[in-house]
């Protein structure tokens, strides 16, 4: 047994790609020198910036022999046949073997050694390496053939046992010379195994595993900052990122001026994360710290004065520029800055930021003013509950705010209203100021600092900075009414919005994250229990899309010269033949498609036909599909909840329900139920009555046409059913309560999809 | 004294300048001589800056035009660079509307690249034992011309000093075979090296002239017309002459004037969005129609010379 050793040798390969290189090492390796029946007892992945490295364990000096059968004609089988099979094989009739009438060709193969299986399988693994971005690089790269590599490629080091295994590809000779660290260390240094690969590198200034360099940057950074007396605030991506940026990693700490303190804490966390790759710190209260921990790539000769020194300054040039912007971004009102989102386009089917945002503000004012959205108090929560839904109880126990007692609860809807109309008027504000420009990611967050700096409704500045969440798993779920009445809106205006635009998730492809934001809903709704009739909601949302669409429309043929590029830039998209050089605008898909008499119709706060006129225009196609879409995502969301699917699907199958809360406790009430002996006797009753019914041919699908004659054989089938069933009299009692005995097919869909 | 120094650098590496006795930090102009010469040591063709505006040395069609094609070609020259929108009236110490970039290319790409950039960083006096130097993914990508690449932004000490390409395709044609691209930020650089905090303060020469000297008050007004005064309607009136005059050059099988008229549209293009006359929705269209002029020069360009190109380096297509 031997061990293998292979190190590819590169130009810096990007810190992100090293984990995910390691694993696709291992696994083409694995995968190559099976072919010819080998297996490794063990395999080793190392990367630093400069070099992938595998070391195999293990592997026997030469393969197994093995003889391999191939079958082949019969024996009396026509010439022709035993000739291709013979030419297919390259043996004589002779060579073959012949059992049972039928021909055999056994070709025994020797075993090989093991380094000549090495020297074909490095150059395929090479060739078939899955980085997600490749190039071309050298002399060679005159012919698009040319090898392609992370980064070019420099140097490989194959070693079976200590001896080379003779491979070259694209000019590069496998050998037992390397480099060390490219500062410390340019010379070249020789390998004699595998097992000295770590050792040898090490005293050349490269620590090869990258677990180990962790482990020193985790080290070393916690250690610099205890030293200081501060406590380093832990960041897994950063140890990653830097581990593999470093092939010697040195943490040191530095010190930047404490005026930057006055900027949150985010930000400052931001920039040094970010841009600069740094960790920060903590100081005894809890509160960040003016000290950074960079992590250098040599053991530099003044110990890292300079190096502290030069980090030092390039971070108070990113901090004081971020202190600038957010000095800046504080003397604007975030009313001002909300008039700027017009020039940034949301979707070119769907306008710009402002056109979004007056959108968002008008539904989320509905969500609120409609009660759908409101304060959490157990008396309004009796209210809208519907019957029989006593299952889910428990779940509605949410501590209640305390109510302002002077406010009467239209005085409080109105209040609310008017909260969630400014806190969505404002939500997106905060895209056009410095810091959000700078770093998108803090979204959301600097609009609720600013709208706090400036004197907002605290829960207005709230809902600013928490309006974009929950968004992924495990966030928070908002539950303040004016939070979740803004989130709901943005969410369900992006959904209606996008429907609409004929711009729905397809397959895998999500460009607009429609799922995170289906999901978002559904966990908001559930987790504050409010009445969403999705339907109702969907249509609101698409008449305001409507309504605003004509008012484009309107603005554009006014032919009023103030804004005339705006306009026109939101309807080129409806028009293929727009073309904003010719300046050809005089007739509009939109006149085309629904004549000029609707135009001037309806205007901005429109007629309650709106939702029939917004499902007429543009976005005919699209709401029955959304109810689906939120359907698919709560089964998703149901099932990875635990919940069995048939259940889900059974209440489904009952339709007629968009109340998403409701829905939920009939599922629960429904799991609850099968649970109870009841439940099983039921369930053994209906698979009984569907092989009877089975057996004398009558299908359970649903009965087509309306007709009375229709309704009476349903009627008598179901008849039929409930007097098979082997129920206890209390159960027989309940399903032939009027109420079902109206509906049996409703009863019996809803049966269906029960597995017993 | 001049002579030996020139024959040390030919040894590789290079000794850092600490260690050939210079002391005193080089000032901005000896910075671009030293980098000249070590390019010119090293086999460069060394360049002057192309006469027209362009947002970076990428522009210069030494570097666009050039990069295409089987041919070795080895250029380095300073650009001044023109971004209008990244003016502040001379008062934010590190921005600035035009500034130089130091542009080196190299196709083939040599397999020593980055020893011989790491070359150039010591002759400017970095020493890789005291400066902590490290190579971060970044790719780049330039929609205005049509172009991408793999490489990476050099750090020193954290700051980005140096953008470190490795040419995929230009003008939207693949290259063959590709080029590297080293485009250092002069003035990035020269801080660093004399260690001052604004770019004003830079000590041009080594006769007591800063850069603000040279610089401050063109900063000042060029902002000034960038921003509030350049006349809109005139631009876009150049910007549309501009366009047809590309699409005339094309027309006549003209690749360099064509590419000339696509530069000054990017440019015009560049102003007008400096002055805000430029909406969102619009932009993508107005850069989508400066990258067609470009992928038509470089189009032209290649078209223009494929016949010879191909007699002279068999087996090489386009």
């Amino acid at each position: 047994m031997t061990d293998f050793l292979l190190e590819l040798r590169s130009e810096e390969i990007p810190a992100r790609m090293q984990d995910r290189a390691r694993e696709d090492l291992a696994k083409l390796f694995t995968a190559e020198i099976a072919k010819s029946g080998l297996t490794a007892s063990e395999i080793v992945t190392y990367a630093t910036p400069r070099r992938l490295t595998l070391i195999a364990r293990g592997l026997p000096v030469e393969t197994a022999a093995v003889s391999e059968e191939t079958k082949g004609p019969k024996a009396s089988a026509p010439p022709q046949a035993l000739e291709g099979f013979l030419r297919k094989t390259g043996l004589t009739r002779e060579q073959l073997v012949e059992r049972d009438g039928v021909l055999f060709a056994v070709v025994d193969k020797p075993g090989r050694a093991t380094s000549a299986v090495l020297a074909e399988a490095i150059p395929a693994i090479i060739r078939a390496f899955p980085w997600p971005k490749a190039m071309r690089w050298g002399a060679s790269s005159t012919t698009m053939e040319s090898l392609r590599w992370v980064r070019p490629l420099q140097g490989i080091v194959a070693l079976f046992g200590d001896t080379v295994v003779p491979v070259e590809i694209a000019g590069v000779q496998a050998g037992a010379a390397t480099v060390g660290h490219r500062f410390h260390h340019p010379g070249v240094i020789t390998i004699g195994s595998a097992d000295d690969y770590v050792e040898k590198l090490r005293a050349c200034h490269v620590i090869v595993d990258q677990a180990e360099r962790r482990q020193i940057i985790a080290l070393g950074a916690t250690m610099a900052a205890r030293k200081a007396g501060l406590e380093l605030v832990q960041d897994e991506g950063l140890l990653t990122e830097n581990a593999g940026l470093t092939e010697w990693p040195v943490p040191l700490l530095g010190r930047f001026d404490a005026a930057f303190l006055s900027v949150p804490p985010e930000v400052i966390q931001l920039t040094a994360r970010v841009n600069q790759k740094y960790f920060v710190c903590r100081g005894a209260d809890g509160a960040l710290a003016n000290a950074f921990v960079c992590t250098a790539n040599i053991d530099a000769a003044d110990g890292g004065a300079k190096i502290v020194e030069g980090n030092r300054k390039v971070l108070a040039a990113r901090l004081s520029d971020a202190k600038f912007f957010y000095e800046t971004d504080l003397k604007v009102p975030l009313e001002e800055q909300a008039t700027k989102l017009d020039r940034i386009v949301f979707h070119e089917k769907l306008g710009t930021v402002a056109d979004k945002v007056a959108r968002v503000a008008k539904l989320a004012k509905w969500l609120v003013e409609e009660g759908i959205v409101s304060s959490p108090s157990p008396r309004s929560r009796g209210e809208g509950r519907g019957e029989g839904e006593s299952a889910s109880s428990d779940a509605l126990d949410i501590p209640a705010q305390p109510l302002s007692p002077t406010l009467s609860p239209e005085g409080e809807r109105e209040n609310l209203a008017a909260l969630a109309e400014r806190a969505a008027l404002l939500c997106k504000a905060d895209l056009v100021t410095g810091m959000v420009g700078e770093f998108p990611e803090l979204q959301g967050l600097m609009g609720g600092y600013y709208a706090a700096a400036q004197g907002q409704d605290p829960r207005v500045a709230a809902a600013i900075r928490d309006h974009y969440k929950p968004v992924g798993q495990g966030d928070d779920v908002p539950t303040d009414p004016v939070t979740v009445a803004v989130s709901l809106a943005d969410k369900l205006d992006t959904l209606v919005g996008f429907f609409a635009a004929g711009l729905p998730p397809t397959g895998s492809k999500d460009p607009f994250a429609l799922r995170r934001a289906t999901i978002a809903i559904i966990s908001q709704v559930i987790e504050g229990q409010f009445r969403l009739p999705l339907s109702t909601v969907v249509a609101a949302s698409a008449a305001i899309h409507a309504s605003q669409f004509v008012y484009w429309e309107n603005e554009f043929h006014k032919g009023d010269d103030a804004e005339p590029r705006h306009a026109r830039a939101r309807l080129a998209h409806f028009d293929q033949e727009y073309d904003w050089t010719k300046g050809n605008h005089t007739e509009s898909a939109i006149e085309r498609k629904i004549g000029g008499s609707f135009i001037s119709y309806y205007e901005w706060d429109g007629e309650p036909d709106f939702i029939e006129f917004a499902k007429y225009l543009v976005f005919d196609r699209s709401v029955d599909g959304l109810l689906d879409f939120f359907a698919d995502r709560l089964k998703v969301q149901q099932r990875e909840a635990g919940v069995r699917h048939d259940l889900i699907d059974a209440v489904f199958a009952l339709g007629g329900e968009d109340d998403l809360v409701r829905l939920l406790a009939r599922v629960h009430a429904l799991q609850a139920f099968i649970g109870t002996e009841d439940g099983v006797n039921l369930l053994a009753g209906y698979k009984r009555a569907a092989n009877i019914l089975k057996k004398e041919g009558v299908s359970l699908s649903p009965l087509k046409g309306r007709g009375r004659r229709n309704r009476q054989r349903l009627r008598s089938r179901w008849r039929s059913i409930r007097l098979s069933l082997p129920l206890p009299p209390r159960w027989r009692a309940r399903i032939s309560k009027p109420r079902w005995r109206r509906s049996p097919r409703c009863a019996l869909r809803s049966m269906r999809f029960l597995k017993a | 004294m001049a002579f030996a120094r020139r024959n040390a650098w030919l040894n590789f590496p290079p000794r850092c300048a600490k260690a050939r006795g210079v002391t005193q930090p080089l000032s901005f102009q000896r910075m671009i001589l030293t980098l000249h010469e070590y390019w010119s040591q090293h086999g460069c063709l060394i360049l002057q800056p192309y006469d027209m505006e362009m947002g970076a040395g990428t522009f210069h069609p030494a570097t666009t035009l050039r990069a295409l094609g089987p041919e070795t070609w080895n250029a380095a020259f300073v650009q001044p660079c023109r971004r209008p929108t990244d003016g502040r009236y001379g008062e934010n110490p590190n921005r600035l509307q035009h500034y130089y970039q130091y542009q080196v290319i190299l196709k083939p790409s040599p397999p020593d690249l980055q020893a011989l950039y790491l070359g150039s960083l010591a002759a400017i006096g970095i020493d890789p034992l005291v400066h902590d130097i490290r190579f971060v993914e970044d790719d780049w990508e330039s929609p205005t011309l049509g172009a991408w690449g793999l490489g990476w932004e050099v750090w020193c000490d954290g700051m980005e000093v140096t953008q470190f390409t490795y040419f995929q395709q230009m003008g939207g044609y693949d290259m063959k075979p590709v080029a590297g691209e080293l485009t250092y930020g002069l003035e990035r650089l020269a801080m660093y090296i004399q260690n001052k905090d604004s770019v004003y303060d830079l000590a041009f020469n080594d006769a007591g002239v800063s850069y603000g000297d040279v610089f401050h008050e063109n900063e000042v007004e060029m902002s000034t017309w960038n921003f509030e005064v350049a006349d809109t309607d005139s631009l876009f009136d150049q910007f549309k002459k501009h366009v047809a005059e590309c699409e005339n050059c094309l027309g006549k099988q003209l690749p360099i004037p064509a590419y000339e008229q696509a530069i000054k549209a990017s440019h015009i293009f560049n102003l007008l969005q400096a002055r805000g006359v430029i909406s969102v929705a619009e932009r993508q269209a107005y850069m989508g129609r400066v990258r067609d002029l470009a992928k038509g020069a470089c189009g032209a360009w290649i078209a223009h010379n494929t016949a010879k190109w191909e007699a002279r380096f068999p087996g090489w297509a386009a």
